[in-house]
């Protein structure tokens, strides 16, 4: 497979499983500008996986496991590497794990994937959820530990399928990952993804979404906390390339240190073919310290006069003062009035998450951040 | 027995002066009505004695019981025993009407409230509002009407219980109903005897329901006329005409 043909789009350029189709990022590129190539520990110009990521799956009885060699033939066919360090993830992983969701299984319980780092060393990985035509499941990533990591997810959602997917980087503050989540979105089929990035020196997910018939309803939502130091970027590219399909995307997170860096980019492309495409997308930053910058675009190129509705919204701001006045007026000193409207905030959004045990993890988490 | 004493208080906000002077006592037990023209500076002395950051105080003092309030935080003043029911209160997304309660009595009592005593309180209060209880589960003052948000308001006043409560414009925007839902909120809150009302109005109407002992015009920023609940009365029948004339 060479390098595909430039489509109409400018959002999206050009994706080839072919490394040196991709140049060796400089930092100039428009996709690499936000992201501090020298902190990458070499993933985006070939290092050698000499790490090692270690995959463990806790999988619902309904659910099949398999782990599998490079030349699978159900690997690779949602989609195509749109950068540099997703190509080399594809060309540098040596097993992949395949998870399918059987025809019209309904999972009783969420598949949990836990990826854990053991230190240094470059690893690569890929990552395979099939859910067959009018099953349901819910999985969760869990990635923990010390790694410097490159992988690409590839989740194959057909006809009537529903799923829904938790991930999770919880990182230690020394670990490098830059992912990309491929969701294929085939006839009426639901797909919501929820990502929590809280862990990780530098952290770079790129979610996309493309749909293969009409009916397809996506939702993303994502939180972040970023702390002192951390460079936290997500990376949303919603393809509606077929007719009457809708997404919804919504992240928000907070800020708080010295070089905190947030990036959020939200790239939203309505084909012509696309009529009747119903898309929202929001990006919310709170600046809770000086230091702290927040880099936030959201880009909507409609190419149909025929949308249901297309929309986006930025905002990054410093905690509204009025907010806490409310608060600290009714007693609340000013600590846990604040604690309260970033909790209030980030909660809305995590309130969607809709497996108990985890909902309240990620509270814990966010007020663990809060607390530091 | 509570005493809020305001000293030749000179507010301004973003170097404009808006307060020139203004004297009030208000002790336990009585209810003072500020009546005065739109911009007179009637919602600034409210904000200003509760310490929202846009009004620097360029002279004078606010004591509660002879603590000077001016040297304390905004929540400190709340501890201290004030409470100050907002023309507008602002709408905060993600924080539930019950928590947001819970820790608001929490903070004010210094500890938690059990937990049942806390929701049957709640419960008992919201009932004397007429507030459907869905509300708790609402997010704070987000998509509450006018009305609601009053309420709610009071909901806190008596909930709170504090020494001095400044009720800034608590009768704007309410129909006849819920202006007298709420006035017998503010008549049960004030009907303990300890405790001062500092009413901020516009408009006599709130003053059928709950009567003042006091009544003062304000205009220019500062008091012009002094008098009992007459004073009301004669303001509902000449208007504030004679008050702007000499205040320009």
């Amino acid at each position: 497979m060479g390098l595909n043909e430039k489509p109409l789009s400018t959002l999206h350029e050009k994706s080839s499983f072919n490394l040196e189709d991709f140049d060796v990022p400089s930092g100039r590129e428009e996709s690499w500008r936000f992201t501090p190539l020298s902190r990458l520990k070499g993933l985006h110009k070939g290092t050698a996986a000499a790490g090692h990521i270690t995959v463990t799956v806790d999988a619902a009885p309904e659910v099949t496991v398999e782990t599998v060699g490079r030349d699978d033939a159900r690997l690779g066919q949602s989609f195509a590497p749109a950068d540099r360090v997703s190509a080399q993830a594809w060309n540098s992983f040596e097993k992949a794990t395949v998870i399918t969701v059987p025809r019209e299984a309904v999972a009783s319980k969420p598949t949990v994937v836990t990826l854990t780092g053991s230190g240094e060393g470059a690893a690569f990985g890929h990552l395979l959820i099939k859910v067959e035509p009018m099953a349901e499941a819910v999985i969760v990533l869990e990635h923990v530990g010390s790694a410097v990591y490159a992988d690409n997810v590839e989740f194959v959602v057909g006809d009537g399928a529903t799923l829904k997917v938790i991930s999770l980087q919880d990182w230690n503050d020394d670990a490098v990952h830059v992912s990309q989540h491929h969701a294929q979105i085939a006839k009426d089929a639901t797909f919501k993804s929820f990502v929590v990035t809280l862990g990780g020196d530098l952290v770079r997910l790129s979610p996309s979404v493309t749909y293969t018939a009409p009916g397809g309803d996506a939702d993303l939502s994502g939180v972040y906390f970023v702390d002192a130091g951390q460079h936290l970027e997500h990376r949303l590219l919603v393809d509606h390339s077929q007719p009457t399909c809708k997404s919804n995307v919504d992240y928000r997170g907070a800020l708080q240190g010295q070089d905190a860096h947030a990036v959020w980019i939200g790239d939203v492309i309505i084909r012509v073919e696309a009529e009747g495409t119903d898309t929202y997308e929001l990006n919310r930053n709170l600046i809770l310290t000086d230091g702290a910058r927040a880099d936030s675009v959201p880009n909507l190129e409609i190419l149909t006069g025929e949308v249901a509705g297309a929309g986006h919204a930025s905002a990054s701001g410093r905690l509204d003062d009025e907010h806490l006045f409310y608060l600290q007026a009714r007693g609340i000193p000013y600590d846990e009035a604040k604690r309260l409207v970033i909790r209030g905030f980030l909660g809305q959004l995590i309130e969607k998450i809709e497996l108990d045990e985890l909902r309240e993890r990620v509270f814990a988490k966010v007020e663990a951040e809060l607390a530091r | 027995m509570s005493t809020l004493e305001i000293r030749d208080l000179h507010v301004a906000v973003e170097d404009k002066q808006i307060l020139r002077g203004v004297d009030l006592t208000v002790r336990a037990g009585e209810t003072h009505a500020i009546m005065g023209p739109n911009g007179s500076g009637k919602s600034t002395l409210a904000y200003a004695i509760a310490g929202h950051p846009k009004y620097t105080i360029t002279g004078g003092s606010v004591l509660l019981d002879g603590e000077d309030l001016l040297e304390m935080s905004v929540d400190e003043r709340a501890r201290a025993g004030l409470f100050l029911a907002m023309q507008y209160p602002v709408e905060v997304p993600g924080i539930s009407v019950s928590n947001f309660l819970r820790s608001a009595v929490t903070s004010v009592r210094g500890e938690a409230p059990k937990l049942r005593e806390f929701a049957k309180d709640l419960k008992a209060g919201m009932d004397a509002l007429s507030i459907d209880p869905a509300f708790a589960q609402r997010n704070l003052n987000e998509g509450f009407s006018g009305g609601e948000k009053k309420r709610h308001e009071i909901l806190q006043l008596e909930l709170l219980k504090p020494k001095i409560a400044v009720l800034d414009e608590t009768d704007s925007g309410l129909d006849v109903d819920a202006l007298r839902v709420v006035s017998e909120g503010i008549n049960r809150f004030r009907g303990t005897g300890d405790t001062g009302v500092l009413l901020i109005t516009h408009y006599t109407r709130i003053l059928r329901y709950v009567k003042p002992d006091f009544v003062h015009v304000f205009a220019g920023g500062r008091i012009v006329e002094e008098g009992g609940p007459e004073l009301a009365e004669k303001l509902e029948a000449e208007g504030y005409a004679a008050y702007t004339k000499d205040a320009a």
